[in-house]
């Protein structure tokens, strides 16, 4: 008998939607200051350090931490709803997010006191950035075949090697990343990482920008050149990391940035074909619409069944892969109705520059944060297969 | 296959298990089976659960009944038990009383009608009516001159040509040809055509979602039995990405279902835009999920899943006929677009996060 697979309507509490109408409030408040522009896609190049400290100032940043390191102590659910309205409105959340979902929540469980108390804070003031120290040259989505290298010393560590396709690390000022500290065992070829805090912008630590196909330099190669680390900023057990790494990742793969990278050319081919569109669109559309409002249900049951302390690890795999699978299919959806839209239709520019810059983004989305074929295989554990 | 948490369920799920088994039911030549299943269906109220006591049903709850679908649907239940279920909770909806015995519904599709003339009689015809040949009863969504009503129609004053699914199930065109109707009485205000098609679509989703958790299963099941090139057929990574993507399916369908199913129970207010959302989403979206799911659970079997003797087809060519009634999903992917469009662009991202 498999495993049956949960997907509970769970709806989101009253108190949401009223958090839901100050982040609209704030977020229309900011693109009528010309903060950002809600036309133009959210690209990864973009940097707005006064807009972080403002979402960080209405208390949206670390939402569900304790409130001794600065966090809010409310639901996963109210996080959810900001998530998902900032990435609608293509708001420039890049600065802050990575620290919000992945890199907070680490600290939070294995960094001592003092460093959590030094860092948290600022965290939810929306001054930090965070990057991820994961991928290297020869090890992608085979996390543990990292080979960077973490040697003990007086105090600390010494760390030498490459970590690339970083995310931010231009404007990082502290990186959560993967380091051998030991080499694997035969019975266990996990064995041997440990998880560290690293301060960037410090010797020792080079960063090389990466162009990107969609004309970004937004990921970067880090080189660590006898780079020291100080014995507290250790997170976790030592050559232990591949005990660590699990259960958040259910967060990192079921929220709504994982179907709605890309959700912008649907608003706009719904604009360009105005009121009374041709069957055609129509269809096409309503298909659409219909796939969209089905993952944003499944990623919502996911959220609320962690808000409850479960843990549906396979469930998360399946939003994050049927949803990247869509967010990646929809610029080329929307290409195939636009083809169909009048001349002159007064969004035409807008569209099709958003479309330019979809397709160019599309490939990625299958690929970062866990592969299609890493989430398949999961699903696959999950399902007994494995 | 899903445990459910609840009596009625568990009520349904005992008598599928003992009665409806796929197997014994694919090796029953004689159709032998169907009697004592639909017997002990109707023995536990199961068939009027969406009629309350005083007009002769058992009163459960929506919540319930959906619940009883979707084990229904796990099953691939090939008796008229959605539609009898379906045209009681019909029937309620202008406090008519239910008669005992299998029941089906009409119209089926958004586009046929049935005409209430003026001398009390009923006119027009319907195509693709789930069981009809097997049903005592008929309960009718007709269309007069003083607006919509729902009447109750002796099955045999009606000319009905049997034809058939792709599962083999009937599926028939029932003719109203001047037929007086038992009982006729108006609709409540605001219930029509489409309130009929949403309920019809959401109760679809739902059998199609739980054949795809079954599809799933012994997809799953026989992946681990069958070895070829000296392993079991699970441990190649093709077939185990494949199998992901039939979880895939099937969550997404179920989800929908689920969403859809709840949606109705607490706001069974069939006009407004975001129940009409969650409703043909479902059937949309589980509609899409029959074709790629049940591909997957084919190609996983090989030949011997394209066999009269082997269960799968039972799920998967239900779960496509299932896809035709009460409108197809590209009908309803039209209407959608339509009134998507019609709201404007920057109401979008509103009405799906409403949900």
């Amino acid at each position: 008998m498999t495993a049956a697979l949960r997907f509970d309507p769970i709806r989101l509490p009253p108190k949401c939607e009223e958090l839901r109408k100050e982040v609209r409030a704030f977020l229309a408040e900011e693109i009528a200051a010309g903060t950002f522009n809600p036309f133009k896609p959210n690209r990864e190049d973009t940097d707005v350090p006064a807009f972080s400290r403002k979402v960080g100032e209405r208390g949206w940043i670390g939402m569900t931490w304790p409130k001794k390191y600065g966090g809010h102590e409310r639901s996963f659910l109210e996080r959810y709803v900001v998530t998902e309205e900032m990435r609608v409105a293509n708001a420039p959340t890049r600065r802050f997010f990575v620290a919000d979902r992945q890199s907070g929540p680490i600290l939070l469980k294995y960094a001592p006191e003092h460093v959590k108390m030094d860092i948290l804070p600022r965290i939810c003031r929306g001054e930090l950035c965070f990057a991820i120290g994961m991928s290297e040259p020869n090890s992608g989505s085979d996390l543990f075949a990292a080979k960077t290298k973490a040697t003990k010393t007086d105090g600390g560590w010494l760390i030498n090697g490459t970590k690339i396709w970083t995310s931010s690390a231009q404007i990082a000022d502290y990186m959560i990343a993967l380091f051998r500290t030991s080499p694997p065992t035969k019975e266990n070829r996990r064995h041997g990482l440990t998880q560290f805090l690293v301060k960037m912008k410090q010797p020792g630590i080079k960063v090389n920008p990466i162009g990107q196909i969609t004309g970004q330099f937004e990921f970067n190669e880090v080189v660590f050149t006898d780079h020291f680390i100080p014995d507290d900023y250790v997170l976790g057990e030592i050559d232990g990391a591949w005990k660590q790494a699990t259960s958040e990742l259910a967060y990192e793969r079921s929220g709504p940035e994982r179907f709605l990278e890309t959700y912008y050319v649907l608003t706009e081919l719904v604009r360009a074909v105005g009121e009374k569109p041709d069957t055609r669109s129509a269809e096409g559309i309503g298909r659409l619409v219909a796939q969209l409002h089905t993952m944003r249900r499944m990623s919502v049951s996911v959220a609320g069944m962690l808000q409850a302390g479960k843990e549906p690890v396979v469930e998360a795999a399946i939003v994050k892969d049927i949803g990247t699978v869509w967010e990646q299919q929809l610029p080329h959806r929307v290409r195939d109705l636009a083809a169909f839209v009048e001349e002159d239709v007064g969004n035409r520019e807008t569209l099709e520059k958003q479309l330019s810059f979809a397709i160019k983004t599309a490939p990625k989305l299958t690929i970062q944060g866990g592969t299609t074929e890493v989430l398949r295989g999961i699903i696959a554990r999950g399902l007994g297969l494995r | 296959m899903a445990e459910s948490e609840n009596i009625v369920v568990e009520t349904a799920e005992k008598i599928f298990t003992d009665l409806a088994d796929a197997q014994t039911i694919n090796s029953d030549k004689t159709g032998g089976w169907r009697a004592p299943l639909w017997q002990a269906l109707s023995e536990a109220g199961l068939p009027l659960s969406w009629v309350d006591e005083d007009l002769g049903g058992s009163g459960a709850s929506l919540v319930d009944g959906f619940g009883v679908l979707g084990a229904a649907g796990r099953f691939a239940i090939a008796v008229p038990l959605a539609e009898t279920m379906l045209a009681g909770w019909l029937l309620a909806q202008a406090r008519i009383a239910s008669p005992a015995g299998e029941m089906t519904l009409a119209p089926t599709s958004p586009k046929d009608r049935i005409t209430l003339n003026a001398d009390g009689t009923l006119t027009g015809r319907a195509r693709g009516v789930p069981f009809a040949k097997a049903a005592k009863h008929i309960a009718v969504l007709a269309h007069g001159a003083d607006g919509v009503s729902i009447a109750l129609v002796d099955a045999a004053k009606l000319r009905i040509e049997p034809g058939l699914n792709l599962a083999n199930d009937n599926s028939d065109v029932v003719t109203f040809d001047k037929v007086q109707p038992i009982t006729a009485k108006p609709a409540p205000k605001g219930f029509d055509q489409n309130a009929l098609m949403l309920m019809g679509g959401v109760v679809r989703s739902l059998q199609i979602a739980g054949s795809l958790e079954s599809m799933l299963d012994i997809s799953v099941r026989y992946s681990n039995e069958r070895v070829a090139f000296e392993k079991k057929i699970s441990k190649f990574q093709a077939v185990q990405h494949n199998l992901a993507r039939l979880a895939g399916e099937s969550a997404a369908a179920l989800a929908a279902a689920t969403s859809a199913a709840d949606t109705i129970a607490t706001n069974p207010s069939f006009t407004e835009d975001a129940v009409f959302l969650e409703a043909v989403a479902a059937k949309i979206r589980c509609a899409e999920a029959a074709e790629k799911g049940g591909a997957i659970a084919h190609q996983v079997h090989g030949a011997i899943g394209f066999t009269i003797e082997h269960i799968l087809h039972r799920y998967s060519l239900r779960a496509l006929s299932w896809r035709d009634d009460f409108g197809s999903e590209s009908y309803w992917a039209v209407e959608l677009g339509k009134r998507i469009a019609a709201r404007g662009a920057d109401e979008l991202w509103p009405l799906v996060a409403s949900r």
